[in-house]
């Protein structure tokens, strides 16, 4: 077993242990750290595909920020009441029951797909994909989604940052 | 390394993602499983762009859903801590009234 696949299969591991404990736990708190966990496993797992730019864009944007903004929103949820912020796990048994059920439904037709065996599959040539190509083809192929998806990210950030700011007036009077 | 065992963590990742969702009340924990559900799916487009020759188009797809989850987890904070405001709680089940 070569060093590659080892070090695959221990990013699966954090990836699915950090995931279960974010469901098994309480505490909204760790949740949100063992989502960071889970994170830092994924962008490790897609090094591994060739996608160094997508594991570095999952590091700075969910690490560094959704993160810090679920972090933020804890801290500005939960003020006063209590020292801990736990959470209640309701309908667990139903809960896990779908969850499971569709596991294996997914699971089942994962296998019967069998797309380890298809044609398209087993004849690619898997090359080690370059940033520099997926730069060139963000900016020449994709270019209309890419300006559309940054205009997008600004009306979300001008609306939260509207909705969150400051208070409305028309709000203030039916307070 | 096969691609079943990518797509099966990818599907783990999602029915774990879908427990939390359903298993809890707190607006926040819920968007923490949708954020689990989200980067399943990822995981699966940048799984199949490995095999796809020099196309590319799962990456730069999963680009454009890592954004469209910031920008998600943006505006669904700051409705959060907006309704904290005025509910003064971040129950979903206590949350039950339209006209403010």
């Amino acid at each position: 077993m070569e060093i590659a696949n080892i070090i695959f299969y221990a990013f699966i591991g954090i990836t699915l242990i950090s995931a279960l404990f974010i469901m098994l736990t309480k505490n909204i708190l760790y949740s949100a750290f063992a989502l960071i966990a889970t994170f830092l496993g994924m962008a490790g797992i897609f090094v591994l595909l060739g996608a160094e730019f997508v594991a570095i864009t999952q590091i700075l944007v969910y690490v560094g920020g959704i993160l810090i903004l679920i972090v933020f929103g804890i801290m500005l949820t939960n003020r006063g009441k209590t020292t801990k912020v736990d959470t209640k796990i309701y309908h667990k048994f139903y809960g896990i029951l779908i969850a499971t059920g569709f596991f294996y439904l997914l699971a089942r037709g994962i296998s019967t797909a069998d797309f380890g065996g298809m044609a398209w599959m087993t004849n690619s040539n898997s090359s080690p994909s370059s940033i520099r190509h997926l730069g060139m083809k963000v900016m020449t192929d994709y270019v209309l989604v890419f300006e559309v998806i940054g205009i997008l990210l600004l009306i979300a950030l001008i609306g939260a940052i509207r909705i969150a700011g400051h208070t409305r007036e028309e709000v203030e009077h039916v307070d | 390394m096969s691609i079943d065992i990518l797509l099966l963590l990818g599907a783990a990742l999602f029915c774990i993602g879908l427990a939390v969702v359903v298993t809890r009340k707190n607006a926040i924990a819920v968007l923490i499983g949708i954020e689990l559900m989200l980067n399943a799916a990822n995981l699966n487009l940048v799984a199949f762009s490995r095999f796809d020759g020099d196309q590319l188009q799962g990456q730069i797809f999963a680009l454009f859903v890592i954004t469209v989850a910031a920008a998600e987890a943006a505006v669904a904070l700051a409705i959060v801590v907006k309704v904290y405001q005025h509910f003064n709680t971040a129950d979903l089940d206590q949350i039950n009234e339209l006209k403010g």
